[in-house]
């Protein structure tokens, strides 16, 4: 069995193009590297086929050794049509996405940040502490500077709680998405602020 | 016999296309379609597990097409008890959705989507424990996984977006995976059926085996959430609606763990990779339950058990012995429905107390001893506590370590009894926070309005609500909670208005100045009690019939190890 070297080479430089953006952050870059990994794959299986030869037809005086294996073909074509449902949900996914938040990008896990965030925080205050002594008033003490410090601390859990509680504001308006916007919601202005990943991130 | 053995799949399928044609005209119509046809699908899981308990494997070919060629469709006794299973789990399920309002939101959306997506995903699982060969595996996952993003992201908002497009990437690698699996296996070996890759890859060197078999046991231990493949889980899964949840957790994983025990025993015998199966185990087990003792949301709490709890099927699988394999088909059964019935019971706290966050709930006990009973039984169950299933799936589990007797199979045996323990003591955690001590003072009246944002005062100034001129100024909180009671009052008049003549037990969930407002309800609907209840009885059931059930699945496990049952029924016809 021997297989055609460039069909072989072409699947291995697809897989890893596609390998790449599946990588990415944007919905729509993993979108297309989905397409391309999945082509890839297509390919990699017609590989799987054997060498090329004769149209997969039965008619009389057909050599059989020569025609090509038709199985590979068949279940490529399968996997065609299933990428191109997954392809639509993505591309659904991905706009909605857009639209909700304003990104298409795939974003970290809140309760997961929170935990993060909370270690960050109390390892930061445990240093203050240690170079200002209890309330600012240690040895080598600079109050102004141990008070802008502490309060940057606060703004920084107050931003992330600001996030979680647009996360779970942003669940509730469900069905005003769907069925348009409540009229008393757009009175008062937008119930998801955009742009919490760089606020927050901080 | 033979010929009952596709309907499983194209029952649900054809039940879709008619459901859909019904649609929203007629959404009574579309509900009571669905129900007929998982309990038509669950009878014909029954049928064929009695068939092939006592006649062996069922298999057959459509279209009459010879082996490589065509789609071959086996029900032994593991693919017949697994459907078995999970048909009357999904029927349970259906019909606590049908409880809870899923489908009365459908009737306002466009298309009523829950009901087609549902039924298809049920399609896809027994397609999947049917399957005879990788090609339809991979179709039946596919249909599985495609239908799983719509239920996990339905309805399209912010958060199940987030957790949807984690899930969505993960599963499209996997998926990549898989087939790379597939085109590998049938370069190397020219077929892609069951039976024929049984007799064929005995042949192959083993280097190639051995790649075949990694592959597609990682692509099997992502879907089944083992350990270092298993971060997906608990980010994706919580936020969905409670029945989705509950059936994700309960049937998904469950479907790798199927492919493991198949793929192990039926096309890679032997066990080559039986340590790193039973490190992945050990792993599972143990960070799993770990990360369950620090999670305070009770959906999330239950995701990080679930992983743990998949070590002990590995661990299973991983000794490859008679008693291994039985032990790791037990506790799929048992953990199927046990699982489900935990999250089905999560959302009726959340119904009840308005969150699972359990810092937040308490007094539960008191307040409804109906769910505490139902919380109860599962939760013991799910630690191990003797006469229940998770008793019987550990101790054979634990016996057939000890029979091993080398030293990875004790270190696991010290794991999975320490990993019991913990369990329980997480469950007991539960237990009293949620249920036992006095509800914390913000536990709320039946019949008030949470608000959810209450709980961040301070960040009143942040939010960009209405609150922005009086917030984060101490002097005028009092000011602001005058206010705000006012506003309460007000809504909650305009809630009981709107909730005239709604089925009694429904949430009310509303946005108003962009806060989520939902009022707790009075009672639990009686249809999401009750579907909770047949899950927990159906989790006893396997106690009270316990020497029937285990030497069931012992006839399983020796059928699966003994390999030319399945062979033979395929092949030689």
């Amino acid at each position: 069995m021997t297989v055609s070297l460039s069909l072989l080479v072409t699947a291995g430089v697809l897989c890893a193009v596609g390998g790449v953006l599946l990588l990415m952050r944007a919905l729509s870059r993993i979108l297309i590297g989905a397409v391309i990994l999945g082509n890839g794959i297509n390919l990699l299986m017609l590989g799987a086929g054997g060498a090329a030869g004769l149209a997969p037809l039965l008619y009389p005086g057909v050599e059989l050794s020569r025609v090509t294996d038709p199985l590979p073909q068949a279940i490529a074509l399968t996997a065609i049509v299933i990428t191109l449902a997954t392809t639509a949900f993505l591309l659904a996914m991905a706009y909605r996405s857009q639209r909700v938040s304003g990104s298409d990008e795939v974003q970290d896990d809140i309760e997961d940040r929170r935990v993060a965030l909370r270690a960050e925080v109390q390892e930061q205050r445990a240093a203050l502490r240690e170079r200002h002594g209890p309330r600012g008033r240690g040895p080598e003490g600079d109050l102004a500077e141990y008070r802008s410090e502490r309060r940057r601390l606060r703004a920084v859990l107050r931003e992330d709680r600001a996030l979680q509680a647009r996360a779970r504001d942003a669940s509730g308006d469900l069905w005003d998405d769907i069925l348009g916007e409540d009229p008393e919601d757009r009175a008062a202005g937008p119930s998801v602020p955009p742009g919490p990943g760089e606020k927050g991130s901080g | 016999m033979n010929a009952l053995v596709p309907l499983p799949v194209l029952l649900p399928l054809l039940a879709t296309g008619f459901g859909l044609t019904l649609g929203i005209r007629f959404p009574r119509g579309q509900r009571i379609v669905s129900v007929v046809v998982l309990s038509a699908v669950l009878a014909l899981s029954v049928t064929l597990l009695i068939a092939a308990d006592t006649g062996g494997p069922l298999a057959v070919h459509l279209g009459d097409f010879a082996p490589p060629l065509g789609i071959t469709l086996v029900a032994d006794r593991l693919s017949a008890l697994m459907l078995t299973v999970s048909s009357a789990v999904t029927l349970c399920v259906l019909v606590y959705s049908l409880g809870q309002g899923m489908a009365d939101r459908d009737d306002r959306t466009p298309i009523a989507v829950f009901h087609p997506a549902y039924l298809v995903l049920v399609s896809g699982v027994s397609c999947i424990f049917l399957a005879g060969d990788l090609v339809n595996l991979y179709v039946g996952f596919e249909i599985m996984l495609v239908s799983s993003f719509v239920l996990l992201t339905l309805g399209g908002t912010a958060s199940r977006l987030r957790a949807g497009s984690t899930y969505v990437v993960v599963s499209l690698i996997s998926s990549m995976i898989f087939f790379t699996a597939v085109a590998l296996t049938y370069a190397a070996a020219g077929t892609v059926n069951f039976a024929q890759l049984a007799l064929r890859l005995a042949e192959l060197p083993v280097g190639v085996r051995t790649l075949l078999e990694a592959a597609l046991l990682t692509v099997f231990a992502v879907k089944a959430a083992v350990f270092p493949l298993a971060a997906w889980l608990p980010d994706s899964y919580p936020t969905a609606p409670a029945p989705v949840t509950a059936v994700f957790a309960g049937l998904l994983t469950k479907v790798g763990v199927y492919c493991m025990l198949r793929t192990e025993t039926l096309l890679f015998p032997g066990n080559r990779l039986g340590h790193l199966l039973l490190a992945a185990a050990l792993a599972s087990l143990l960070v799993g339950v770990l990360g369950a003792v620090a999670q305070t949301d009770l959906k999330r709490l239950l995701s990080f058990v679930l992983i743990s709890h998949i070590g002990y099927m590995v661990f299973g699988i991983g000794l490859g012995t008679r008693d291994g394999i039985g032990g790791a088909i037990v506790y799929v059964v048992h953990h199927i429905t046990v699982q489900t019935a935990l999250f089905l019971v999560a959302g009726l706290i959340e119904r009840r107390a308005g969150t699972t966050e359990l810092t937040r709930v308490g007094g539960l006990a008191r307040a409804a001893p109906a769910l505490a009973v139902l919380f109860f039984l599962p939760a013991l169950n799910l630690a191990g506590i003797p006469p229940m299933s998770g008793f019987i799936g550990k101790l054979q589990l634990l016996r057939a370590g000890v029979a091993t007797a080398d030293g990875w199979s004790y270190t696991l045996v010290a794991a999975a009894s320490l990993t019991s323990l913990i369990t329980l003591y997480v469950m007991a955690k539960v237990w009293n926070l949620a249920f036992w001590r006095t509800a914390p003072p913000e536990e709320p009246a039946r019949g008030t309005v949470l608000e959810e944002r209450d709980t961040h005062d301070d960040c009143g100034d942040e939010t960009g609500d209405v609150h922005r001129e009086a917030g984060g100024d101490r002097d005028r909180d009092a000011d602001r909670d005058r206010d705000r009671e006012r506003e309460r009052e007000r809504e909650r008049e305009r809630e009981r208005e709107r909730s005239r003549g709604r089925p009694a037990g429904q949430a009310v969930t509303a946005t108003l100045f962009g806060r989520t407002i939902t009022t707790t309800t009075d009672r639990l609907p009686a249809t999401m009690t009750w579907a909770t209840a047949a899950l927990v009885l159906l989790s006893l059931a396997y106690t009270v019939l316990g020497d029937p059930f285990t030497s069931l699945t012992d006839r399983a496990a020796a059928e699966l190890l003994e390999r030319s049952p399945y062979i033979e029924a395929v092949l030689g016809r």
